[in-house]
């Protein structure tokens, strides 16, 4: 069994609630007593039926005013899979919180409304979801119920979504499946009443979709998180370099650099609890030995020594704003990327996109809050990176205020 | 090229293992919420693999309400003393002497609110800056939305509606004096995969988990044990019953359920089959529709 991270996309009239609702009560997720007090809570609203919504939304302030603030995060499992599930608002406003729940996805879900087609939220979704670089994408045509089960609708919502898919760069694989979240067509089991759609039904394509590629296998990538010294009789001389693989394989005996020193060795042991193995790879936590004594710390990177990273002060990164304060032009903040903390100063704003018309707005000098743009940085030690495109671990960044500490923007590296 | 693909339970690990270190490194001195129910169990086991050969490098911490079971106590102090870790416990009776909480009232007082000052207080004396706690999303719809990493102004408090975004794999410990965090490696973990991972590991658990005989009544729609702490009501009625319990806290509060599993493999068929969530015996999230939410607000666990 493994596990398929997904996030849904969509605005409550798109019947997101109804459809995480039905995969969990139909994978029987939902447990008599959370039935039990969301039919209250329901009741004591005035609601007409059973508020799916409930469940996902737990704070007070969203139970009140009907709304959800933040990314809530759900689990089910078949026995074929585990799923976790960010479900994130839809509205313009929560661009931020979609894209953090796209950061650890491998598959998105965008809703389209089989009556309204593809609108400019469902341009906005498949944006971000090309952005953060998912690379399943599911287009559920919703409320097929509505439109009589009419194939025709469904097939023009398809090429509409298609020639506009074409403009994106990385979406590499979309799939669209005709449902009605409400009646449970094509939810878990193939409907009765659209004999002409031949494809699988969402939770059995969600079971069966291939997510072995989503780690880079190929460049060797290892980020020092903690240096281990038990200092024990046992242990005297032991010295672990503990860590998480980025990307890539290493073995016993492989040619490494440890960057930014660039001093060449090679991989001595790598030691788990459990013993030694012959071969580690992303997203594996462990510890390695080093055959030479070298200075290492936290924050260093051990990579393959024939297929180094980039290391430059200067980056170029598309950036999402997430603060209420519009950025700093010229400001200078704190970057964290891997296991390395330092400073950047925002250099230049390229371009802003519109994310409704997909744009790019040229002159601006800052971003606001929900904001995407190609910014120029430049920190105070190199960064030890690739391209968010090549992998996601090390082409990732955050940027945090300095003065309140605050998470203000997240970066993918060009 | 080989298939390079984890197990859900391979990848969970992974994952918790990562947030364990990142809190070694980005805190000066963390600790570990140890309340000897199984998820704090569960945690310092990987506490002892993301640090071997080393020790674990912080302190395990109980909040000690007095109302145990004598099983957990038991429990506890053998598996701190397998682990060689360093056990500090602040005691809820020490605040009540000291003034600093008031004992509820009433046939359903409960020392499980009054646990937030002592957690507290004990913070504040040993100057943690980072508190790992055994939480899991799936147990509650406020821990729905709870970070890896979570922000506690010098309250203690959470502000649940103004946390910092989490993404990827990058989190974002930067705290003013006084302020701390809570850390949740077991965020991503749900109640089964928690018995698989305890199972697959060989993970010893304190006698309660499994079924046994024990003297029980019924209160509030929960199957309270017979201890020196709850006084039983007239028309209550006291039965021996074959029960277990599946979440284990104070025994003021912690409900037991009639099942017959006896081992891992028994628990583990029963909780897929379970239609009630686990801490549906739990009577300290039924004061209110947002109970969990408003003692987290304040600094609970």
């Amino acid at each position: 069994m493994d596990i398929l991270r997904f996030t849904t996309a969509g605005s409550v009239d798109d019947g997101k609630s109804t459809l995480i609702g039905r995969l969990l009560y139909d994978s029987k997720s939902i447990f008599e007593d959370q039935m039990a007090a969301m039919e209250e809570s329901s009741k004591r609203r005035g609601d007409a039926v059973v508020n799916l919504a409930l469940l996902t939304d737990g704070l007070k302030a969203e139970r009140e005013q009907g709304i959800t603030i933040d990314v809530a995060y759900r689990y089910f499992a078949t026995p074929k899979r585990k799923f976790i599930i960010a479900d994130t608002p839809g509205h313009i406003q929560y661009t931020r919180n979609m894209v953090t729940g796209a950061s650890t996805a491998n598959l998105a879900i965008i809703l389209v409304d089989a009556r309204k087609g593809v609108i400019e939220q469902t341009k906005r979704h498949s944006f971000i979801a090309d952005l953060l670089r998912i690379q399943h994408v599911v287009v559920a045509v919703n409320k097929m119920d509505l439109v009589g089960y009419d194939e025709a609708v469904y097939n023009r919502i398809v090429e509409d979504y298609k020639a506009f898919a074409s403009r994106l760069d990385n979406l590499i694989d979309i799939t669209a499946i005709p449902i009605s979240a409400l009646n449970g067509d094509n939810v878990v089991d193939k409907s009765n009443a659209m004999p002409w759609y031949q494809g699988p039904s969402l939770l059995y394509h969600l079971e069966t979709v291939y997510v072995g590629g989503e780690h880079n296998h190929v460049d060797a990538r290892f980020p020092v998180q903690w240096v281990i010294r038990p200092l024990s009789n046992e242990w005297h001389d032991f010295r672990g370099y503990a860590g998480r693989v980025a990307g890539g394989v290493f073995k016993p005996g492989d040619d490494v650099t440890v960057l930014p020193s660039g001093f060449t060795t090679k991989v001595r042991e790598i030691h788990t609890a459990e013993g030694l193995l012959e071969e580690t790879f992303a997203p594996q936590s462990v510890t390695m030995t080093l055959a030479t004594e070298i200075d290492i710390s936290r924050g260093d990177m051990i990579v393959k020594a024939n297929n180094p990273p980039a290391v430059t002060q200067e980056i170029e990164a598309m950036v999402c704003w997430f603060s209420q304060t519009p950025m700093a032009a010229r400001g200078k903040y704190i970057l964290r990327h891997t296991t390395r903390e330092t400073q950047a100063v925002i250099r230049d704003v390229r371009y802003m996109v519109d994310i409704n018309t997909l744009h790019k707005v040229e002159g601006v000098s800052s971003l606001a809050m929900n904001d995407i743009g190609r910014l120029a940085l430049r920190t105070a030690v190199p960064l030890i990176h690739d391209s968010y495109r090549r992998n996601r671990i090390t082409g990732s960044f955050i940027l945090i205020h300095p003065g309140t500490n605050e998470t203000v923007g997240a970066g993918m590296i060009l | 090229m080989p298939d390079y693909n984890l197990s859900h339970l391979d990848q969970l690990e992974a994952e918790a293992i990562y947030v364990l270190r990142e809190t070694a490194a980005q805190f000066r001195k963390p600790a570990l919420l140890f309340s000897g129910g199984k998820d704090s169990i569960l945690m310092a086991h990987l506490a002892r693999k993301a640090f071997w050969p080393a020790k674990v490098p912080f302190p395990l911490v109980h909040i000690d309400t007095g109302h145990n079971f004598p099983e957990t106590i038991t429990y506890r102090d053998e598996y701190v003393a397998n682990l060689g870790a360093e056990l500090v416990v602040g005691l809820v009776q020490d605040s009540i002497d000291s003034g600093r909480v008031v004992e509820e009232k009433g046939i359903n007082a409960s020392r499980n609110k009054l646990q937030t000052v002592t957690l507290l207080d004990t913070i504040e004396a040993n100057q943690y800056d980072a508190c790992l706690g055994g939480g899991r999303r799936d147990e509650e719809k406020a821990r729905a939305k709870e970070r890896f990493f979570s922000h506690r102004d010098e309250f203690g408090q959470w502000d649940p509606k103004n946390q910092r975004p989490e993404l990827w794999n990058l989190f974002n410990g930067r705290k003013h004096e006084g302020e701390h965090f809570r850390v949740f490696p077991l965020s991503n973990f749900t109640e089964m995969d928690v018995w698989l991972y305890i199972q697959r590991e060989g993970i010893p658990l304190p006698s309660l988990y499994f079924s046994h005989e024990r003297e029980v009544f019924l209160r509030g729609g929960s199957l309270l044990a017979v201890t020196d702490f709850v006084t039983v009501q007239p028309g209550e009625a006291v039965e021996k019953k074959v029960v277990r319990f599946r979440t284990i806290g104070d025994a003021t509060c912690t409900g037991a359920v009639e099942s017959a599993a006896g081992t891992l493999d028994a628990i583990i068929d029963e909780v897929a089959a379970a239609r009630q969530t686990e801490r549906g015996t739990r009577s300290d999230d039924k004061r209110s529709e947002t109970a969990m939410e408003d003692r987290k607000r304040e600094g609970y666990f």
